[in-house]
């Protein structure tokens, strides 16, 4: 099977507009986490009051008429995947070798409910033309696939906040198997209106931390109480390394394994014994033919609620045994809070540059460490101390998915 | 308040370059919406939605496809307002 490598970043977050300022920041112990502005908080009397909303406004990068026809979440996913692939060098390849693979977890959902109230409100002659291709959950793909040629085929997995990595895993394969040469792949997200909050509020899965927005989001410690949401994009361009060495591409890393595993236990709760997540970690690190002493270093799901934590942590020791104790672990939703679909997407790029820098992000808000879970969680910027390990993000959706990525140096 | 010819023009011009970023002076009487100016049926839709609510005037959909050009549209709208 064909090597795989990433040679192109791109990245809307909470903490910046791009993917190298958003990982500075990340450095840097910043958070993207603050109290929300918009009117419909008060007047709506929601339970939660903050979020991490896009630092740069996708307005403000992209055309009037551009957005004007896009979701959000598909305006996020074209700014992240225009830079990925100016970062890749606009790599010269046939329209029908270059595809996408863009995930969302809930798709144009501002455009649904904004749709829905223009109806109520002014009937159904208002109600906008492009309705429909804005709130279809494949718009984020077909968008990028539009405004880059490709022609290989867009496609969009579904998998709640496993959506961003699960769509990385199946661009992976797809140039693995020779079906594609240069695959975009990532996840966008852009949920924040009154009614997903309200929705993610009511099964009392989002932090109320509301006096301390950019304390919430604190995995790991024993004061969590739930995750904080985020919105933006993440988009990586993979390539056959054949591909990338032939036009002389500069190379992050290699991707060596991606695996999508399933619960089967509960359509919310993770397995509290793990084996969904510990199986996906098993398989992708099969694929990539590494050993667990291999890995060195974890980008965490870790979204900072009360039992999943505790899961992936079960998950984690069940997979690396007596090795856990010699991970090195990020929780990097701390400082961004949780993209949900866009989630895998931005975690990935964060692991890439941990392993091509060799320096794992602090995971700030960890002021008491829940001793139920004794994993090795830098406060402060760390070095990772073996450039050959590989490292793995794990992301885990609604629905009991479960998908993992392994990355490493070239 | 019924608009003029010209007034109406311009308004709409607005309009088309609202919604697709062609340039205003652009949007001529002779011009074809869809052969000269490229603007596609959803486009279309939406821009006649929004002239009906800036010019006080009902443009019914099987009206529309007889908007060939904009002065079409323009001598409709004039001649239709309330």
């Amino acid at each position: 099977m064909r090597r795989v490598v990433v040679t192109g970043i791109g990245a809307t977050t909470p903490l910046a507009g791009d993917a190298m300022s958003s990982w500075e920041a990340l450095l840097q112990g910043k958070s993207g986490i603050a109290t929300l502005e918009q009117d419909w908080v008060a007047k709506y009397e929601l339970p939660v009051t903050f979020a991490g909303q896009a630092k740069i406004a996708a307005s403000s990068v992209l055309s009037p008429q551009e957005a004007k026809r896009l979701d959000p979440s598909s305006q996020f996913a074209l700014i992240s995947a225009r830079e990925a692939w100016a970062d890749a060098g606009q790599p010269e390849v046939e329209p029908e070798r270059l595809a996408v693979d863009f995930a969302t977890g809930i798709g144009g959902v501002q455009t649904l409910l904004d749709a829905w109230s223009t109806l109520q409100e002014r009937g159904p002659r208002r109600v906008l033309p492009m309705t429909v291709p804005m709130l279809m959950p494949n718009g984020p793909a077909a968008a990028i696939g539009m405004a880059l040629g490709a022609k290989g085929g867009a496609r969009t997995a579904v998998s709640a906040c496993a959506s961003g990595n699960e769509a990385i895993a199946n661009a992976f394969h797809r140039i693995q198997r020779g079906e594609a040469d240069v695959v975009v792949a990532g996840g966008a997200e852009a949920a924040i209106h009154p009614l997903p909050i309200a929705a993610f509020a009511a099964m009392h899965a989002l932090s109320r931390k509301n006096e301390t927005p950019e304390e919430a989001s604190r995995p790991y410690d024993i004061d969590r109480d739930g995750f904080v949401m985020g919105e933006g994009a993440g988009a990586l361009v993979l390539e056959s390394l054949e591909s990338a060495q032939s036009r002389g591409a500069n190379i992050y890393c290699e991707i060596v394994g991606g695996s999508v595993t399933s619960d089967s236990y509960h359509i919310t709760a993770p397995d509290p014994e793990g084996a969904g997540a510990a199986r996906a970690m098993l398989d992708a690190l099969e694929q990539a033919d590494a050993s667990i002493a291999d890995v060195e270093h974890v980008n965490a799901h870790a979204t900072s609620t009360p039992v999943g934590d505790i899961a992936e942590y079960t998950a984690v020791n069940r997979v690396f045994g007596t090795h856990t104790e010699n991970l090195v672990i990020a929780a990097t939703k701390a400082s961004t809070g949780h993209l949900l679909g866009g989630a895998g997407a931005i975690e990935a790029i964060f692991t890439i540059l941990a392993l091509k820098q060799q320096q794992v992000p602090p995971t700030i808000n960890l002021d008491n460490q829940d001793p139920a879970i004794p994993l090795n969680v830098p406060r402060s910027m760390a070095r990772l101390q073996r450039p050959d390990a590989v490292a793995i993000s794990n992301s885990f959706g609604f629905g009991g998915h479960n998908a993992v990525l392994v990355f490493r140096n070239i | 308040m019924a608009h003029s010819q010209q007034e109406v023009l311009a308004g709409l011009a607005e309009l088309v370059n609202d919604e697709t970023g062609i340039a205003a002076d652009a949007v001529q009487m002779e011009k074809s919406f869809t052969d000269d100016l490229d603007i596609d049926s959803i486009s279309m839709m939406t821009i006649v939605v929004n002239a009906e609510d800036k010019f006080s005037v009902k443009i019914p959909d099987e009206e529309v496809k007889n908007l060939i050009t904009v002065g079409d549209a323009v001598t409709y709208i004039t001649a239709n307002q309330d």
